[in-house]
């Protein structure tokens, strides 16, 4: 059982929320974005969940959209992330998963991005738009350096696919909320529990998390009771991006704390 | 490769290693459920007779074959037929793919159609299907070319539909297309990504090439018909690629027959600022699909440059790519400057306005006409009117302040 998953089964049998926090890489600077990420792990985040920048992220709001283009006209590049990563797991011990479209990882070499990040530190994947069917590569290199993938599971998804994504992932399963992108929205789709219930049927002991359209403690805590975790990311970039990196832990540890 | 193996029963997945589906799984049941429609609607003779029916009723098919003797002097020792895309309803192809991903659209229950435009001509014809069938349609276009394409924005707002200016990117087509694929995966139980090019996540590729193989299918009879000999050279311009594969597609086993396909090179190959994704660009995903494209060694896409905003795209068609590795087809790179002189020479000659898509093209034939042997052939897929394009040509040639 990878980190990952020992982390979240941890906290389940405790009782306790867990949290996954998402901030990207190079924004607005690389050294801020080093700062930022480490706040969020003293202040409480379980997982970072830590987003390579890219030219076209097409789940992500414009919250998000927003910051990565930020990161990439200040002059963020991939040959900066590895050691942008050992800076983060050298000072916490929060596992830090990379989010990244596959393009990037495709054009840097999916060995080398796999290799790099094992070397760094980092606990594995997020891919967003990589499904199973096109993961050939990824499935092979991250089985052998024991690396975490995450596969998303939707509320269109089959019962078949969401076999096929509980079966390949590992650390855990991002599940959607709802069919949308990234961006806090007031209501939490009750499609939630659905596609938490249908990954929960195929009997996987993969942890669960939901993601997309979260941004309140009420949320978060709701989320952890059907859950294995909660993901946030729009709120968190827009708490450092008015207020800092004091606004951003205090937005942490609110919705960390729960209620 | 065997005897038996024709280039034309390629139908996705994957084109060569090119194709696939990288998208995000939240459109993984969309993209099956338009699959099978697809397939039923394929197995469906009355499909089929809907379809020839609006093609012959409505968008005015067959397209007529035009020789143009006076253009092709121009060219060297050869004689150029033009299959005239352009005198479809609304002014180009795009029309024979819209209105058959319409129809699936409806057969799916689906009551929403989206659109991405970079020239407007896809989203001219979205408007134009949606207004025909019903359909509520949103269409996505960069604010850039909302601005060099405002007639067209002015025409799809005439016929009901909602266009939506995208401010984030580069402005232009590729930000048009994530913005729709962000709605789409927002409204997929209700609404149909009427995807424009051959490009995109598997089915659209194999779809929106069907839809525009009528063009290749007439072009091909009609040469036997008319003129009985089928043509040395078949030739279009690309962009996305949907004018060009659906001209080629007819001719793929044809393999005397020599396929051309031209690029925008903008300022020139020389440059960083063309659209030349074939000539000039590495294999990558974009949109959905691997495939040629431009862009930095970190993977991140390189915005493209091109006076026609339908050829503005940094990306290519799966089978293109596939069909460019394959040696089947050639691509080159056609200039702004060359193309704009082609467009001027085509009107003057022989009275007809192409696009400034299409003259890319004309410029092609121009420019490496003279070197096939005397009395070759070309078939161009003159793939779009002009009109839209009277801003930027009357500027260009100083025709309007």
């Amino acid at each position: 059982m990878s980190t990952t998953e020992t982390l979240l089964h941890d906290l389940s049998d405790k009782g306790q929320p867990a949290l996954i926090g998402y901030f990207p890489a190079g924004y607005p600077t690389v050294q801020e974005s080093v700062e930022a990420c480490v706040a969020m792990c003293e202040s409480g985040i379980d997982i970072l969940e830590l987003g390579v920048p890219y030219s076209d992220p097409v789940m992500d709001g414009l919250v998000i959209q927003v910051a990565t283009e930020k990161a990439l006209a200040n002059g963020f590049k991939l040959s900066m992330f590895f050691d942008l990563l050992k800076q983060i797991t050298s000072r916490v011990s929060t596992p830090v998963l990379v989010m990244s479209y596959w393009n990037p990882i495709l054009q840097y070499g999916v060995e080398r991005f796999a290799r790099d990040l094992k070397a760094a530190g980092g606990a594995g994947l997020i891919t967003p738009d990589l499904i199973p069917d096109e993961a050939a590569d990824w499935l092979a290199y991250s089985d052998e350096l024991g690396l975490d993938r995450v596969f998303m599971a939707t509320p269109s998804s089959s019962q078949k696919r969401l076999d096929e994504v509980a079966r390949l992932s590992r650390g855990f399963i991002y599940a959607v909320s709802t069919m949308g992108i990234t961006g806090a929205r007031e209501d939490l789709d009750a499609k939630a529990r659905g596609v938490v219930s249908g990954v929960r049927n195929t009997k996987t002991e993969v942890p669960v998390c939901v993601g997309i359209g979260i941004s309140t403690a009420d949320q978060v805590s709701e989320v952890n009771s059907y859950a294995d975790g909660a993901i946030v990311g729009s709120v968190f970039i827009k708490a450092y991006r008015d207020g800092g990196i004091e606004e951003l832990r205090k937005t942490v540890k609110q919705l960390k704390g729960g209620n | 490769m065997t005897e038996n193996t024709s280039l034309r029963d390629q139908d996705g997945p994957y084109f060569g290693e090119y194709g696939g589906r990288f998208v995000p799984e939240s459109l993984i049941a969309a993209l099956d459920q338009l699959e099978e429609t697809y397939a039923q609607a394929k197995a469906d003779p009355t499909f089929a007779l809907e379809l020839d029916e609006l093609n012959k009723t409505y968008v005015g098919r067959p397209s007529i074959i035009t020789e143009v003797p006076k253009f092709a002097a121009l060219a060297g020792h050869v004689r150029v037929f033009l299959k005239r895309e352009d005198l479809n309803h609304t002014g180009s192809h795009k029309i024979n793919n819209v209105i058959g991903q319409a129809l699936l659209a409806k057969r799916m229950g689906k009551k929403r159609i989206i659109a991405e435009t970079g020239a407007g001509q896809h989203g001219v014809a979205s408007a134009t299907a949606a207004a025909l069938f019903g359909l509520e349609c949103v269409v996505y276009m960069g604010e850039v070319d909302t601005v060099r394409q405002a007639l067209n924005v002015a025409r799809m707002k005439l016929l009901g539909a909602e266009v939506v200016a995208v401010t984030t990117g580069s402005r232009t087509l590729k930000d048009a297309i994530n913005e729709a694929l962000r709605d789409w995966v927002a409204n997929v139980d209700d609404t149909h990504y009427l995807l424009g090019t051959v490009a995109g996540p598997h089915p659209f590729p194999t779809i929106v090439r069907d839809f525009h193989s009528v063009i290749g299918k007439e072009a091909r009879q009609q040469m036997l018909d008319d003129y009985g000999f089928l043509p040395d050279v078949v030739t279009a311009c690309v962009g996305g690629g949907s004018n060009a594969i659906g001209l080629f597609h007819a001719f793929l086993d044809d393999q005397e027959v020599a396929l051309w396909g031209f690029e925008a090179a903008g300022d020139g190959m020389e440059t960083m600022r063309h659209a030349a994704t074939l000539s000039k660009g590495r294999v990558g995903v974009l949109h959905g699909a691997k495939s040629y494209m431009l862009q930095d060694e970190d993977g991140q896409t390189i915005e493209s440059h091109s006076i026609s905003a339908g050829l503005d795209y940094p990306g290519v068609g799966p089978e293109h790519s596939w069909l460019k590795d394959l040696n089947r087809a050639q691509y080159f790179g056609i200039s702004d400057d060359e193309a704009m002189q082609a467009l001027k020479a085509l009107s003057q000659t022989e009275g007809i306005i192409p696009a400034i898509e299409t003259a890319h093209a004309l410029a092609g034939v121009i420019k490496y006409g003279s070197t096939l042997p005397a009395g070759s052939s070309i078939l161009l897929n003159l793939s779009g009117r002009g009109d839209k394009d009277m801003e930027t040509v009357g500027k260009y040639f100083g025709f309007l302040a």
